[in-house]
């Protein structure tokens, strides 16, 4: 064991685990706005991670069977992330809409068993559709590596962590810079004060489950082209992991949850150098717990009222 | 008012069964429920039996859910250990064979002290986080099952475990189990009929109600839920080491967060913290789909459509509690 423990193992590791934590931080943004809008745990929200994978895999296979691929090979991968971002954008705003808005002023845990309901709805509609076969995602991306010293990383995985910062980034000034931003953190602190002021809460929050949709999307079509592999059932994991980052770094949250995001996928890329990899999730999980007892409020978030 | 029309046309057959004694009901259903298995042959008394297993299950958690207000999605964990103990302890695996009966009141009590265990540390959480801590327990405790090879076998999992003897008399038919299962049923539905009813119950509601006025009316938050939680789990227990003996050999399959899952669905759409509602909610989720092999693919996609819909629509369950249709009218 203690072989592994070189420093540039360690390293690889590293970069490993802020590839994987990208992904958990973009998933773990759309758990944060809504839980700031609405105080409830989107629990579909995995599920609409899963819808963009499979919608940009749809786009994608499509342009590789045309042959357009090969000829614009940059185009079609954004066509890729946009259309799964499109696909996830309308089911977060029909789920809404749907399932949540009737229960917007329901005792706490009928949204939670209804979110419940949603995602496994969604699931198996899934399932029903493509017969419950894991897809081959296509290989878009050659397996190359840059060399930097000792240390290999995929062009890929470069391309996951910049492109997550960027998109995080991109939320995070819209969110503080913008009119509609502006309008949705009036909603957060205050609904009805924000209905008299002249916003538009319905609006505000079909945009919110919007943002956060898409932002899954990206991260369900990364997921896709990094282990080029897809299925139904791949929005559950994750979705409890990304949770858990948002809850790590303080729910409602928004760098919180990025940062939440990065930690897990870090403390999880070395424990797999301690412990069996059989094991992953365990640490994930037990680390949720843990946090909930020690610091409940995550490492940047405000104190909230205990509420039953 | 049409809403309160439609509220009575719902209601009017119950209020009619609702006329007969209660001794006179319970007698019964209970006398007609244990005439069953000789007119309806092997395979569906194997259907009714699994079906009572979810209904101890679904009373179990309607302790903890429907009484004390605490969402668990990881009920699953205790039924786990229930099992598992029971097959450690009376298998090959380690040539240990305790008899069933010493097991059960082990097993309840080793269910009880993991709730405990669980619940100390998680109880003092808001609802919703609750909700996922609960299930990231199940999941632990399933991928453990899972790896942990010179235990359980992992996916392997145990077999041979023990069926249950009276002296020399062995349950091996479906139908002993079913009477079995059917005891086990009628003692669950006893004692949280007796409980709901008792001071710890009320105390549970006016927890759930409003937790603040219930601290303030010295109610001890903590203790109470606490109390909730291992009762509810020591029920899974139980329901474990039954599903084990009956099945005679269990894998970590068995026991997949889609167990929780059902039993959450089946005492929501029933009738949250309503026993015949329960009862009725088991028969419907776990028994029609049983017998409705066809439309298995369809099952889950209906359990979460059904979901939606009636918290939308019927927040109360089918059957629900006299005392959450009260609560439930009021806030509208």
């Amino acid at each position: 064991m203690s072989i592994l423990f070189t420093p540039q193992v360690l390293i690889e590791q590293i970069i490993n685990g802020l590839t994987i934590g990208a992904i958990y931080a973009l998933i773990a943004l759309g758990y944060t706005l809504v839980y700031g809008i609405l105080l409830m745990i989107n629990f579909a929200h995995g599920e609409i991670f899963m819808f963009g994978s499979f919608a940009g895999y749809v786009v994608l296979s499509w342009f590789f069977q045309s042959g357009f691929a090969s000829h614009h090979p940059v185009l079609s991968i954004v066509m890729a992330f946009a259309c799964g971002m499109l696909a996830s954008s309308l089911l977060g705003i029909l789920v809404e809409r749907l399932a949540y808005r009737p229960l917007r002023k329901a005792p706490r845990l009928s949204p939670l068993i209804c979110a419940i309901g949603v995602s496994i709805f969604l699931q198996n509609i899934m399932m029903l559709m493509v017969e419950a076969k894991i897809l081959m995602y296509p290989d878009v991306f050659p397996e190359e590596t840059v060399a930097v010293g000792p240390i290999s990383i995929s062009y890929f995985q470069i391309l996951i962590i910049a492109g997550s910062i960027l998109m995080m980034a991109g939320l995070y000034v819209f969110v503080k810079k913008s009119k509609t931003g502006k309008a949705m953190r009036a909603v957060s602190e205050d609904k009805d004060t924000a209905a008299l002021m002249g916003v538009n809460v319905d609006r505000i929050i079909g945009t919110t489950f919007a943002a956060g949709s898409a932002l899954a999307a990206v991260a369900g079509v990364m997921v896709g082209m990094y282990y080029g592999q897809i299925s139904h059932m791949m929005g559950f994991v994750p979705g409890i992991k990304a949770f858990t980052a948002a809850v790590l770094g303080g729910i409602g949250n928004m760098p919180g949850a990025m940062l939440g995001g990065y930690i897990l996928g870090i403390a999880e890329a070395l424990g797999v150098l301690v412990l069996p990899a059989q094991y992953k999730d365990v640490i994930a999980f037990s680390f949720l717990v843990l946090i909930l007892i020690f610091r409940p409020r995550g490492i940047m978030g405000e104190v909230v009222a205990e509420r039953a | 008012m049409m809403e309160k029309n439609r509220e009575e046309w719902l209601n009017r057959p119950w209020q009619a069964v609702l006329a007969i004694p209660r001794w006179l009901q319970l007698s019964l259903i209970i006398g007609f429920v244990a005439v069953l298995p000789p007119l309806i042959g092997n395979y569906w008394t194997h259907v009714l039996a699994y079906v009572g297993i979810y209904v101890m299950l679904g009373i179990g958690l309607n302790v903890v859910v429907g009484f004390a207000g605490l969402l668990d999605l990881g009920y699953v964990a205790f039924y786990a250990i229930g099992a598992y103990s029971y097959a450690f302890l009376a298998s090959p695996k380690f040539g240990i064979h305790v008899p069933f009966w010493a097991m059960i009141p082990a097993c309840a009590a080793l269910a009880a002290l993991g709730g405990a265990l669980l619940g100390i540390p998680v109880l003092r959480m808001r609802g919703d986080y609750l909700a996922i801590v609960t299930l990231g327990f199940g999941e632990i405790i399933r991928i453990l099952i899972n790896n942990l090879d010179a235990l359980t076998n992992g996916p392997k999992g145990l077999l041979r475990i023990d069926p249950p003897t009276i002296g020399s008399f062995q349950f091996t038919t479906p139908t002993h189990f079913y009477y079995l299962i059917l005891a086990g049923c009628l003692f669950t539905v006893f004692v949280t009929s007796r409980l709901n009813d008792s001071r710890i119950g009320r105390a549970w509601i006016a927890m759930r109600e409003d937790q603040d006025a219930a601290a303030l009316m010295g109610i001890d938050i903590l203790k109470y839920k606490l109390m909730a939680f291992a009762i509810g789990a020591s029920f899974a227990g139980v329901g474990g080491i039954i599903f084990a003996a009956k099945m005679g050999s269990i894998f970590p399959d068995d026991f997949s967060v889609m167990v929780s899952v059902n039993v959450i669905c089946l005492i929501i759409i029933g009738g949250l913290g309503s026993i015949p509602g329960v009862i009725l909610g088991a028969v419907v989720l776990i028994g029609i789909p049983e017998v409705l092999r066809a439309v298995a693919m369809y099952r889950m996609l209906a359990f979460g459509l059904l979901l939606v819909l009636m918290m939308i629509f019927r927040p109360m369950g089918i059957l629900p509690s006299a005392r959450r249709k009260l609560e439930l009218k009021k806030e509208d």
